[in-house]
């Protein structure tokens, strides 16, 4: 039975410390959406690396990728 | 930076003072955590007339992305939000902290912190200092906590500081000013602005930092644990502003016995 392929490969990510999968081929802009963040809310590091902002859409996601997804939050 | 005490000042809205270049009229500077929630936060900061808060830089809430965000409550085309390092134990947490609030905020005027332990939150200025030389190559305008050191001060400032910002006491201990001495020595010694980071308790504490020449103070704690944060942070504005003009005015001189007020001469 061949059921390896399937339109939708997904590769495994670390987000924020936690495990999470998303389709192959997938953007860091396609990740912010999926998880319902606003991107101009927000900034990610990518493999210890800082994604800009304006190249969000162009940086294509690997599988064993660490991203950090962060915000202003309170503090003093 | 010292002010001349005989410079004349006919409004309060005429002292300004300046940081890499931004200008400002208020010379306090609140946090934003500890707060029961965004809108008490939000009104506190309308009432302390505060123009900068301190913000920290955290991981999104990934399950939860829909909660309610700072940015919502407190409009950062209105407030400039001032990213802190607060948390941060190594020059390289630190820097990396920042590079992500200035991809997140996209400004460059940060508030920096490298913390040497938690018992006492002070900071550990070795690594201060790398960070403050890593921040000053890469662009950034960093504001720096510091121990009240004038030497340490001093040389925070050769690294390219924007601003020194020395603890009054350790953070959130609102014991306020404890060493009026070394907090003088580093206005005097400064060619930039000194705002007192840390330890202010209630209003005369502010009004102490202002007195000694502080171009301002920061504080969160002082405001958000009072019982009535509004109304102290009412107070804060007015003990700064108090401060600053007294320290404006140029006090009078100390004696050591009692000088009457009413005329000797004519007493019946």
């Amino acid at each position: 039975m061949a059921q390896n392929d399937t339109p939708s490969e997904r590769i495994s990510l670390t987000v924020n410390g936690e495990p999470r999968q998303i389709a192959a081929g997938a953007s860091i802009a396609d990740l912010v959406a999926e998880i319902g963040l606003d991107p101009a809310k927000v900034a990610v590091e990518h493999n210890a690396e800082i994604a800009p902002r304006s190249q969000l859409a162009q940086i294509a996601l690997g599988a064993g990728d660490t991203l950090e997804i962060v915000h202003f939050v309170g503090g003093g | 930076m010292t002010d001349t005490a005989t410079s004349s000042v006919d409004t309060v809205s005429d002292d300004t003072w300046t940081v890499a270049g931004r200008t400002f009229t208020s010379r306090l500077i609140v946090g934003t955590g500890k707060y029961k929630d965004f809108a008490q936060n939000a009104a506190a900061l309308e009432a302390s007339g505060a123009e900068i808060v301190t913000v920290a830089v955290r991981r999104v809430n990934v399950s939860d992305p829909k909660a309610p965000m700072l940015t919502d409550y407190i409009d950062p085309r209105k407030v400039t939000y001032l990213p802190n390092t607060a948390g941060c134990f190594t020059a390289e947490d630190a820097v990396r902290t920042l590079r992500l609030a200035r991809e997140a905020g996209g400004w460059d005027l940060v508030k920096l912190e490298v913390l040497g332990e938690a018992r006492t939150l002070y900071p550990d200025m070795r690594e201060t200092l790398k960070a403050t030389e890593t921040l000053v190559r890469e662009g950034f305008k960093p504001m720096v906590y510091c121990v009240d050191d004038p030497i340490a001060a001093k040389q925070l400032e050769e690294a390219g500081a924007v601003a020194i910002m020395p603890l009054g006491a350790p953070i959130g201990s609102g014991l306020g000013i404890q060493n009026k001495v070394t907090i003088r020595l580093i206005v005097e010694g400064a060619n930039v602005p000194v705002l007192v980071d840390a330890g202010v308790g209630t209003a005369s504490d502010a009004a102490i930092a202002m007195e000694l020449g502080c171009d301002g103070i920061l504080m969160n704690t002082a405001i958000a644990e009072a019982k009535d944060p509004i109304r102290m942070a009412r107070a804060m504005r007015h003990a700064v502003l108090a401060g600053r003009d007294a320290y404006l005015a140029g006090r009078m001189g100390l004696r050591r016995y009692a000088d009457p007020s009413s005329p000797l001469s004519g007493l019946i």
